[in-house]
């Protein structure tokens, strides 16, 4: 069902952790879902100098934040933002189709921590992440409730 | 060696040796059409009629001729469910009786009545998984056609009163079915005793060949056929012999009445000994009523992890094990039978079902609970759904 990537960064996710003194932390997803992806950045200079993330989840919803944190260690902002779930499925070699909503969590959790980072910085994330980056429905009934 | 555990027997069992030595002849030797009247094919049908008084014998029926064959228990349940709504409608009754927590076999049967007309009620399980008998006969109503209620669970284990159930049925003269898929072989059953009128059974369940189950209908019972052509079991279900397979299933079955009692004393052993230490991690919970439960059904919940991360690890560890999460049952909510007893959607997406048979010994048990809590832990370590619910704990106390 899942390919070798999901499953080895399931079994050995990088970055997973807390970050005390993040610049931006952002979480998506809910308990009644079955998801929930927490990313924490440290932001120097324009770059993401470190990056963790603690995810509750099933092996994709795990494998999608580590990769993602993976995808952006070390880049620069710009790049972080432009990380689409496209990409982190592709980084993965595929995920089943049932799985693809959680390589769009993992897109939306970074926003969500840049989201915050801008916010922090007093800058306004709607322009730069787009108005709608933290709508974190994937087809479920549960949201809003 | 590498640690193999199988611990998933309610999702299907391994035919036992015992099983296939005596289906084996039945593919390349007697092959023959057990329909056909030449003495090489009643030499086939000699197998199936034995089959027949095996199965009979273990649940009790008053004749083989009560049992007839299908391709498995959805079968059967088709069968059964749209057999009797169908012929009880002709009669003015169109009102069916059954739980939240069926099988899919028979709930989907249900919502498809329900399309053609039928009202459906079905019954609370209550926290513990259990059908109240005074709630299923206070249901019962003048048009009321059908009461069908599940032998035991097969996800949490829960074994149904279905004596008591039977007898009101019997006394309001409703129709009573049970899918008993999971029972079969592991507990008792006495047909006449419980007042069964149908009963659907599968043989892959108790350690015979897959793509087989049984139907038994009590005489005097008549409902149309699901599937024609054929006069295959005496003219009600059309389509040659699973010769090999029936032959499977009757010494399957025979096997598993024979060392039921033995089994069920072992199993409970290990199924409680399991439960017991399970329970010792912090906000874990066990599925359904621990006493009305079949002898080898592990249910539990870990809050603040979900169910497929859980099962993958235990597999990396070499448990099969199986969940009731959304994410293993495909859709995007947790099982419904979890839902069914009440458990909030989060930690019913934490649930694990181990299941037991002939095959697992207590050191089984005893490596899968020395490798469960670790991996509980490791998922909640990465989980920021348990460092809520930690820091909600510290804000109650």
């Amino acid at each position: 069902m899942y390919t070798e990537q999901v499953m080895e960064h399931f079994t050995n996710p990088r970055n997973m952790g807390e970050i005390a003194d993040a610049d931006g932390v952002g979480e998506v997803g809910n308990a009644k879902c079955g998801d929930i992806m927490k990313i924490f950045l440290k932001i120097k200079d324009g770059i993401i100098e470190d990056v963790k993330f603690k995810t509750y989840g099933c092996a994709s919803a795990i494998a999608t934040s580590s990769i993602a944190t993976e995808m952006i260690k070390g880049h620069s902002i710009e790049e972080a933002v432009a990380l689409s779930n496209k990409a982190v499925v592709e980084a993965l070699g595929g995920l089943p189709a049932h799985k693809i909503h959680c390589s769009v969590l993992a897109e939306q959790a970074v926003k969500a921590a840049l989201w915050n980072y801008y916010d922090k910085q007093g800058i306004d994330p709607a322009p730069i992440l787009g108005e709608n980056a933290l709508c974190d429905c994937h087809d479920c009934d549960h949201c809003g409730e | 060696m590498e640690k193999f555990i199988y611990a998933d027997n309610a999702a299907t069992t391994a035919v036992s040796n015992k099983v296939l030595e005596q289906m084996m002849p039945y593919f390349s030797e007697q092959y023959g059409n057990a329909s056909s009247l030449y003495s090489f094919g009643q030499k086939a049908k000699a197998g199936v009629n034995k089959a027949r008084e095996q199965i009979a014998s273990a649940i009790g029926a008053e004749n083989s001729n009560e049992i007839y064959f299908t391709g498995g228990g959805s079968e059967s349940d088709n069968w059964a469910i749209k057999g009797v709504a169908h012929s009880m409608a002709k009669k003015g009754k169109n009102h069916i009786i059954s739980t939240a927590f069926e099988h899919h076999a028979v709930l989907h049967c249900l919502d498809k009545l329900k399309k053609e007309g039928f009202e459906i009620t079905l019954l609370d399980v209550h926290s513990d998984g259990l059908v109240r008998v005074d709630e299923l006969e206070a249901a019962i109503r003048e048009d009321t056609a059908l009461v069908t209620v599940m032998y035991a669970n097969n996800e949490i284990g829960t074994v149904q009163p279905i004596k008591e159930i039977g007898e009101v049925c019997k006394k309001h003269r409703v129709i009573f079915h049970t899918d008993a898929v999971q029972a079969v072989g592991n507990i008792p059953i006495d047909v006449k005793d419980a007042a069964i009128d149908l009963l659907s059974m599968s043989s892959h369940k108790f350690h015979g060949p897959k793509g087989v189950g049984a139907l038994y209908i009590r005489k005097g019972i008549v409902i149309p056929n699901l599937i024609d052509g054929g006069a295959q079991e005496r003219g009600r279900r059309a389509g040659t012999e699973n010769t090999a397979g029936i032959v499977g299933m009757g010494a399957a079955i025979e096997i598993a009445v024979a060392t039921m009692e033995e089994r069920a004393k072992r199993l409970s052993e290990i199924r409680d000994y399991i439960i017991d230490n399970a329970l010792k991690i912090e906000r874990s919970r066990v599925n359904g009523d621990r006493k009305h439960r079949l002898p080898g059904n592990v249910s539990l919940c870990f809050e603040g992890i979900e169910g497929e991360s859980l099962l993958l690890m235990l597999d990396a560890k070499g448990v099969c094990a199986s969940s009731g999460s959304a994410c293993t049952s495909g859709s995007l909510d947790p099982s419904h039978v979890l839902l069914s007893i009440g458990l909030p959607h989060e930690v019913a997406h934490g649930s694990l079902r181990l299941s037991f048979s002939d095959e697992n010994t207590m050191e089984d048990a005893e490596y899968i609970l020395s490798v469960l809590p670790p991996i509980v832990e490791r998922l909640r370590l990465m989980s920021p759904l348990w460092d809520r619910i930690k820091m909600e704990e510290k804000e109650n106390n």
